[in-house]
């Protein structure tokens, strides 16, 4: 199969890539550009591993050809942070022990600070809503949730 | 995954002549369906294998959202749903559409996955989606779920193949009574979502009437009707997003409380959407309630074949044609 060149604006940085054209998204992002925080669990858009954003929403990765990426603004969660300093979304999982296995954390986060972007005081349910699309096999929802809602409260 | 070339398509024209050219081409969106289908490398001797990805999200003006009080809602088949689960005029004059376009899948495939893509989907069964499967849909000559497993496929209009519509938008695209416009080499036609979608009885390898080479351009939705009412109804088998096994769109005109008119249709239950004009027969020119609601409902049924293991859909059809009815007429 023919390579083809990919333009890919990835946390600000410009990227030219030389792939096979059936690459998913996040492949391209973590076996070329070499930014490996974004997972893939299922392939299949089931289990949101893979979330990351495209101008600034949300999405499953893994069902996104590399070249649909183009001409987009991607963000990853290596862009989170500001100047060396954590998103608050990602301190308040730290401080609230958000995290058992970790692999589901990097979308959840993704999906999470979109939420709080968008809805900075959001009710347990939408906080529920907002994270429907990520799947943590660990199941430790209820401290994932306390965490943003941990976010959702330190902002007000 | 199998090797794949990728253009990106400009104009709406760029496409069709990609698709008209290459008869291994597939038009790509969202991409949330059709990556899924060739991921699991489905084929067989009427479902080409795809190899000739045409992007569709480049075309600019496609996903375009106007609504006007005389002419009513025009939607570019590439808005994504969330596009159009948060636009102001959707929400305020077709509270029908914007509760339908927020209940497939999960936000992040929401905000990729495409109006045009969710009216276009493949079926969900997992025999056709299954590469072992020679079914009739990829050109076999053998239904799997007849004799296999079966509990989410066809209670109505099954013949020769079980599958079941998978989409929530649209069943209110339908009670909305909203018109599909498809450009093809030929030219530009609109037809009713009435006569969009195609069973097995007129064939079984397709789900509508896009040939090869048409596209989805737009959906047109007329001007809000005064003393409308409606809702949208949906039983997944997870608390969090599903696939329906079985969805309601409800859509009522009242006169002084009466059911002037009304279009219900349910998804999850038939090869295409079911526009139940057994229900709407019943409820006519009366007023909804407990008694009537139920009477609709059971009439809905009536031609019901449940399979082996699907018999509980007709109770939960009947349910949610039942809660419809009064949630819509306000009973």
């Amino acid at each position: 199969m023919a390579k083809q060149i990919f333009r890919l604006k990835v946390n600000g940085d410009n990227y030219e890539v030389f792939v096979e054209p059936n690459r998913c998204l996040h492949e391209v992002i973590r076996d070329e550009i070499g930014l490996t925080g974004t997972k893939e669990g299922c392939g299949t858009g089931d289990c949101g591993a893979c979330t990351l954003w495209i101008n600034g929403a949300p999405v499953t990765s893994c069902l996104m050809l590399v070249g649909e990426g183009e001409g987009a603004e991607v963000t990853t969660i290596e862009g989170l942070a500001r100047d060396g300093e954590l998103h608050p979304v990602q301190k308040a999982f730290i401080q609230h022990g958000a995290l058992q296995c970790g692999f589901c954390i990097p979308g959840m986060i993704m999906s999470a600070a979109a939420l709080l972007r968008d809805n900075p005081h959001p009710s347990e349910l939408e906080i529920r809503q907002g994270i429907a699309g990520n799947l943590c096999r660990c199941t430790g929802y209820t401290k994932i949730v306390e965490a943003i809602e941990a976010v959702a409260a330190g902002s007000r | 995954m199998r090797p794949v070339k990728y253009l990106a398509a400009p104009t709406w024209r760029d496409a069709i002549n990609a698709l008209a050219k290459y008869p291994t081409a597939k038009a790509i969106a969202g991409g949330s369906d059709l990556l899924g289908w060739i991921k699991d490398d489905i084929t067989g001797a009427k479902e080409p294998q795809w190899d000739i990805l045409v992007d569709i999200r480049t075309i600019k003006e496609g996903a375009a959202i106007r609504f006007s009080r005389n002419e009513g809602l025009r939607i570019g088949s590439l808005a994504t749903l969330t596009d159009l689960e948060s636009a102001k005029e959707v929400q305020e004059n077709y509270p029908l559409l914007a509760s339908a376009v927020g209940h497939p899948a999960s936000p992040g495939i929401r905000n990729v996955g495409t109006i045009g893509g969710n009216i276009n989907q493949r079926p969900r069964c997992w025999y056709l989606r299954g590469a072992e499967f020679d079914c009739y849909k990829k050109g076999g000559d053998f239904c799997f779920a007849v004799t296999g497993k079966n509990e989410y496929h066809a209670i109505l209009e099954g013949e020769l193949c079980y599958i079941v519509h998978p989409s929530d938008v649209a069943p209110a695209l339908l009670a909305l009574d909203a018109k599909a416009k498809i450009l093809g080499p030929k030219g530009e036609k609109t037809v009713p979502f009435s006569e969009y979608f195609v069973g097995p009885r007129v064939d079984v390898i397709r789900e509508n009437i896009l040939q090869h080479d048409e596209v989805l351009t737009e959906i047109q939705i007329p001007p809000p009707v005064p003393s409308s009412k409606s809702s949208f109804l949906k039983v997944t088998n997870r608390g969090v997003y599903d696939f329906a096994i079985v969805n309601i769109a409800t859509w009522l005109k009242l006169n002084n409380g009466s059911v002037e008119d009304s279009r219900i249709v349910l998804s999850g239950v038939a090869p295409t959407p079911h526009r139940s004009t057994a229900a709407e027969g019943v409820i006519k020119g009366k007023r909804i309630d407990e008694a009537l609601a139920k009477q609709a409902a059971d009439q809905a049924l009536v031609r019901a074949r449940p399979m082996s293991d699907n018999a509980y859909k007709v109770e939960i059809a009947k349910t949610l044609i039942r809660r419809s009815l009064l949630e819509a007429a306000g009973a």
